[in-house]
């Protein structure tokens, strides 16, 4: 199929582009570590359920899971010190959902989640710096301290928040496959959601239009099993969400979302799907977070069991060191010194944020009108 | 210049903006095989086909929300709402997307886009699809919001409300959609932000958009004949206001009365009352005057409705008063 | 490098937690993700995960101790590290660091009293405003213009209180305004009801020397009586009528009464003229009237300001309903608000709302003189003193008590021949005394 010709081949030119586009100071260190193995790399990978991934793009996954989940803590940690505000959601866990996903994508494919959505932007190569300045309310915030945890925009990557009220997002990712499908420029619209909002009735109304006009967008669904404190069998009807779409003759697909391997394989199969002019297929990882909905909640919904054998048994991070060290890829070793070093560019991270100042007050007035209109009131920039 | 309705101006304007740009397209309920609800939309399938005139599921909270993606990711959309009843279902939409986005994502977002339908009272349709929401969306930084009351307006508005680079609450009227007017051919647009006046008077400035403007006229006639010399000014663009039209007339009339035909509590006339007690204090003579629909929802029975709505009479009542006439 | 642990925030209201429980010993692996201690918070009892990795050093909050967000309650060193003995965790001792940011980072702060106090009246009373009430006041106190009317006034120099309002509830617009300035008779400051013209020079430009004279500061009191005096003077038309009353059968009839009293009351001859003054008026009301300039205001009743000399300068408080009272009744009271005018004790409603004034210098041998009408009463009384004259009576002189009034009028509503009828009235009164008692 032509298509998926360009597909396979625009992957490659990506693995190339990895480094650029995963411009995170994490991975500034990787250059000299691996320089040496470069060789041996070209050709050294492994091969799962017939998809090859070579060294470089296995460890450039692995330690963008792993400076996601860094990254999170510290914000944890950052909150803790009442140095972030408001609302804080994180999502560790939910690494290999990020990343796998983002690995799927075209950089030119929109992406569009809620407001758990650190993991998202950072995989999708916006600058640590920018995404903690954002948390902390700097200047050099993603979108200048204007949103915080919730609202994280980055257009020059594509992605489009970042919006806070749940299920907000799907329309507006159907709108945005719409552009794509009226313009004909082969861009898939990724669309996130949890397995909260997908009772939201707009979803439904996106699932109909999306499937009734064909438009390419991939409707993921984050099941991480508790919409805030709310289990998923207290709050739905029908659990296996991937169904969802079967009175819209919309097409499901279940994934592990502690696998990032498999979100990245079910995830390219997808977007194929959508790009080729299908229409819309729901995707449903399942997933878990390790922290509580929110940075205030105890999370006294779970036993500590359940969390355990999460985290302990299905770590994604964990899971591909191990794959990767079984394959001859990496050694623990190397992975405890990859850890060091995120940790490192992590602090340092925060650290740089930090230094940054607040936003002017002067920008309390800026982007609220395109064109503003001097002589009418409210005045632009004006009190009364 | 040609005499044509004021759902034809719309059509217009539409037309000539759809030929002018690829990126405008007109979605929602009916606007393209039915040739819209209110037929304002009519011909434009045929004219643009079904990839730029597109009918949509009864989804008023989805296609809002699709018209908003689309507007992101660079398109145009003209929105149609039924009415602005409708819309109430589409609300987080309008309010917390395309309002915000701008804001939100630190101007790398922009929506521009055009919500519209029919606002305000229809004819004898109840509670529940006769209402003017004008003052909800006019209370939200980063929307616009306007409101044509004849046939020029509503050409010129509506091509200028879809070249907007921000979104525009674009609310018509339905009971108006049949009114003939001249309207100038070939391009034309009318700035949003600036008000017209309407006529020209000397004794009291009546303030009244969409419907009202022409009950405001209709009451001029009326206190003509009792020698009251009025002067009608329509804001035209609700948010953001064109004040000083107001505030100039005010300052030569010394009276005021604003009319509009929503509920009272927190409407746009308690705005403009706001504005002309804060700006134009020292040219007041009396206490400006609000004709507004009565506070009740609107009744089926043809002499409830009309009770509830504002009248000439009324009008004409209100303006006496601030005249001292009464 | 020794990595210290925090007391961290786990609820947005949190300032200081509770070590409830450490999970690990000193000396134990932290493996990340791995529960290390719990803190109870004032919520609920949190459980606190392992994010750096390495060896539990050392616990520096033990189980029970209550810890401020921001302090170090423990330190981690990395595999294989060695803490030196005198390590000092950066966040011991030390206030929260959120204090040194500019953004509050909880959604809500620690519970603190409502800047809204709670309503005053919980149960019972209700506190109902009578409007009427407050209509009256407003009414009473302001004179009522439009904002136009205000500013078309003061560019003008007109004085709105001299100006009746045609508007609604009487207020004064823009019409009456320009109707004023049209008949030029109002002009007289705004802000000042003196006006500007004959303003008096400022204290720095009297043609006097320093030395000649003692700068007595105007009180409160001096500048309104030069006010009200010199706006009455300038916009009241007056004129003027006297005449003289034969006041020996008054004199007689107090005496009798002041007898036969017996201490229980002591007439003097104001109290006469005060009641016949209210009699008078009633016979002959439309000396008993008021200026507006749409209407005239004709009283019904008889409220008598009688001017009260004070330290400092006068004031007149008011028999009200004078033409209801006994003569004695109007003693007693004009005794009583004699004595509270001079103590400074007169309430606002006992001086002000007179419909006709009395003027009386006859205790200092005056003989005659004119008074000042005191708006927006129509008309004023000066009584002289009662002296013994020679009269003519029947061609011969005979020596008689007599007294004379003199009236000044607001020819606005009281023109001349009411005047004079009114002066007969009273006169008549005045002179046929037992009238008064009846």
């Amino acid at each position: 199929m032509f298509y998926s010709l360009v597909f396979s081949i625009s992957k490659v030119a990506l693995a190339a582009l990895l480094d650029a586009r995963h411009h995170s100071p994490s991975l500034n260190h990787l250059g000299d570590s691996m320089a040496s193995k470069k060789k041996q790399q070209d050709t050294a990978g492994m091969t799962q359920e017939g998809r090859f991934y070579s060294a470089e793009r296995l460890h450039a996954m692995h330690d963008m899971m792993l400076y996601i989940r860094r990254f999170e803590e510290k914000a944890g940690q950052m909150y803790g010190l009442k140095k972030i505000g408001g609302f804080c959601h994180l999502c560790n866990g939910q690494e290999a959902v990020c990343v796998g996903m983002d690995e799927a994508a075209e950089p030119t494919d929109y992406m569009l989640t809620s407001y758990r959505d650190h993991g998202h932007i950072l995989a999708r190569g916006t600058d640590g710096v920018a995404v903690m300045a954002e948390l902390l309310g700097r200047e050099g915030g993603v979108v200048g301290g204007k949103g915080g945890s919730m609202h994280m925009f980055d257009k020059s990557k594509n992605f489009a928040g970042g919006n806070g009220i749940v299920g907000e997002q799907v329309p507006i990712g159907t709108g945005f496959a719409f552009a794509s499908k009226y313009r004909d420029d082969k861009r898939v619209s990724i669309t996130i959601m949890g397995d909260g909002g997908v009772n939201q009735g707009a979803v439904y109304e996106s699932f109909n239009m999306a499937a009734l006009w064909k438009l390419p967008v991939v409707f993921v669904i984050e099941n991480n099993q508790y919409a805030m404190g709310t289990s998923l069998s207290r709050a739905s009807a029908e659990t296996h969400l991937y169904k969802r779409g079967i009175s819209f003759k919309v097409p499901g697909i279940q994934v592990d979302g502690m696998d990032v391997l498999e979100v990245e394989r079910k995830m390219t199969e997808a977007l194929e799907h959508a790009r080729s002019g299908q229409g819309p297929i729901i995707v449903e990882m399942m997933t878990y977070r390790y922290r509580g909905h929110s940075m205030s909640d105890p999370a006294t919904y779970r036993t500590r069991d359940e969390v355990d054998e999460w985290r302990s048994g299905r770590d994604p991070i964990v899971r591909l060191q191990k794959q990767m060290v079984e394959a001859g890829l990496a050694t623990e070793a190397e992975f405890k010194q990859k850890d060091k070093d995120i940790k490192k560019e992590v602090v340092a991270v925060a650290k740089a944020a930090e230094a940054q100042s607040e936003p002017e007050l002067s920008k309390l007035w800026d982007d609220i009108l395109t064109d503003e209109i001097p002589n009418a009131y409210p005045y632009p920039r004006q009190v009364g | 210049m040609a005499k044509i309705t004021y759902r034809e101006a719309l059509n217009q304007a539409m037309c000539q903006e759809m030929e002018r740009d690829d990126r405008v397209f007109l979605m929602g309920e009916e606007v393209a095989e039915y040739n819209g609800a209110y037929k304002v939309s009519q011909g434009m399938l045929d004219k643009f086909g079904p990839r730029r005139v597109i009918d949509t599921p009864i989804t008023e909270l989805g296609f809002a929300g699709l018209g908003v993606g689309a507007a992101m990711a660079g398109l145009r959309p003209i929105i149609e709402f039924m009415t602005w009843n409708f819309a109430v279902l589409a609300a987080d939409q309008i309010v917390n997307a395309a309002a915000k986005m701008k804001y939100m994502t630190g101007g790398q977002y922009d929506c521009p886009m055009v919500f519209r339908g029919a606002g305000g009272a229809a004819a004898r349709v109840s509670s529940q699809h006769s209402q003017a929401f004008e003052n909800w969306y006019a209370n939200i930084p980063g929307l616009k919001v306007v409101m044509p009351s004849n046939p020029a307006d509503a050409k010129g508005l509506l091509a200028a409300s879809i070249r907007d680079n921000d979104t525009v609450i674009f609310i018509e009227n339905e009971i108006n959609y049949g009114d003939i007017g001249e309207v100038p051919e070939g391009e034309y647009i009318i700035p949003l932000g600036k008000a017209d006046i309407k006529r020209v008077g000397k004794d009291v400035t009546l303030i009244a958009h969409s419907r009202m403007t022409g009950y405001a006229l209709l009451a001029a006639e009326e206190l003509a004949k009792q020698g009251i010399d009025v002067e009608v000014v329509d804001p035209r663009t609700i948010r953001p206001l064109d004040e000083a039209t107001i505030l100039a007339s005010v300052a030569k009339t010394n009276r005021a009365v604003v009319i509009e035909e929503g509920w009272r509590f927190a409407g746009i006339g308690a705005e403009i009352s706001a504005r002309i007690m804060e700006k134009g204090f020292d040219d007041l003579d009396a206490p400006v005057a609000r004709v507004t629909g009565k506070d009740v929802p609107m009744p089926y029975a043809a002499n409830l409705e009309q009770y509830a709505l504002p009248s000439v009479a009324e009008i004409v009542e209100a303006a006496r008063v601030v005249c001292n006439r009464a | 490098m020794p990595i210290d642990i925090f007391m961290t925030q786990l609820s947005p209201t949190m300032t200081e937690g509770k070590i409830a429980r450490w999970l690990k010993k000193e000396g134990d692996t932290l493996e990340s993700g791995e529960v290390m201690l719990e803190v109870e918070t004032d919520k609920a009892t949190m459980e606190v995960e392992v994010i750096d990795e390495g060896v539990l050093h050392k616990i520096i909050a033990p189980e029970g101790t209550l810890v401020t967000v921001g302090e170090a309650i423990g330190v981690i060193a990395e595999e294989g590290e060695e803490v030196p003995a005198d390590y000092v965790p950066e966040g011991a001792g030390q206030e929260p660091v959120l204090e040194t940011h500019g953004t509050p980072a909880a959604v809500e702060a620690e519970p603190k009293p409502s800047p809204v106090p709670a309503p005053r009246e919980v149960a019972g009373e209700a506190p109902a405003v009578d409007m009427a009430a407050v209509e009256r006041a407003a009414d009473d106190k302001r004179i009522k213009a439009s904002p136009l009317a205000r500013r078309l006034a003061k560019q003008k120099g007109i004085n709105l209180a001299a100006i009746t309002g045609t508007g609604p509830r009487g207020r004064i617009v823009k019409a009456d305004v320009e109707k004023a300035a049209k008949r030029g008779i109002n002009l007289g400051g705004a802000e000042s009801f003196v006006p500007r013209e004959i303003r008096p020079l400022p204290a720095g430009l009297m043609p006097y020397h320093a030395d000649e004279y003692d700068a007595i500061e105007n009180s409160m009191m001096r500048k309104a009586i030069a006010r009200r005096l010199t706006e009455s003077k300038q916009q009241v038309p007056h004129f003027y009528l006297s005449v003289d009353v034969e006041m020996e059968r008054l004199m007689d009839l107090r005496a009798q009464l002041n007898e036969a009293a017996d201490g229980a009351f002591k007439l003097s001859v104001n109290d006469f003229i005060v009641k016949a003054v209210s009699k008078a008026l009633v016979d002959v009301p439309a000396a008993n009237a008021s200026w507006a300039d749409s209407h005239t205001y004709q009283h019904k009743h008889a409220h008598i300001s009688i001017a009260v000399a004070i330290e400092g300068g006068l004031i007149t408080p008011i028999v009200r309903f004078a033409e209801q009272k006994s003569i004695v009744d109007i003693s007693n009271e004009i005794k009583e608000l004699a004595g509270k005018a001079r103590a400074g004790e007169l309430k606002p409603e006992e001086y002000t709302g007179g419909t006709f004034s009395i003027s009386n210098l006859g205790m200092y041998g005056i003989k005659e003189f004119q008074a000042i009408v005191n708006p927006p009463e129509g008309a004023i009384l000066a009584v002289g003193g009662t002296e013994e004259r020679v009269v003519a009576e029947n061609g011969q002189a005979v020596v008689k008590k007599m007294m004379t009034l003199s009236l000044s009028c607001d020819h606005r509503v009281v023109d001349g021949a009411v005047g004079a009828e009114y002066l007969n009235a009273l006169k008549k009164h005045l002179e046929c005394p037992a009238s008064v008692l009846i």
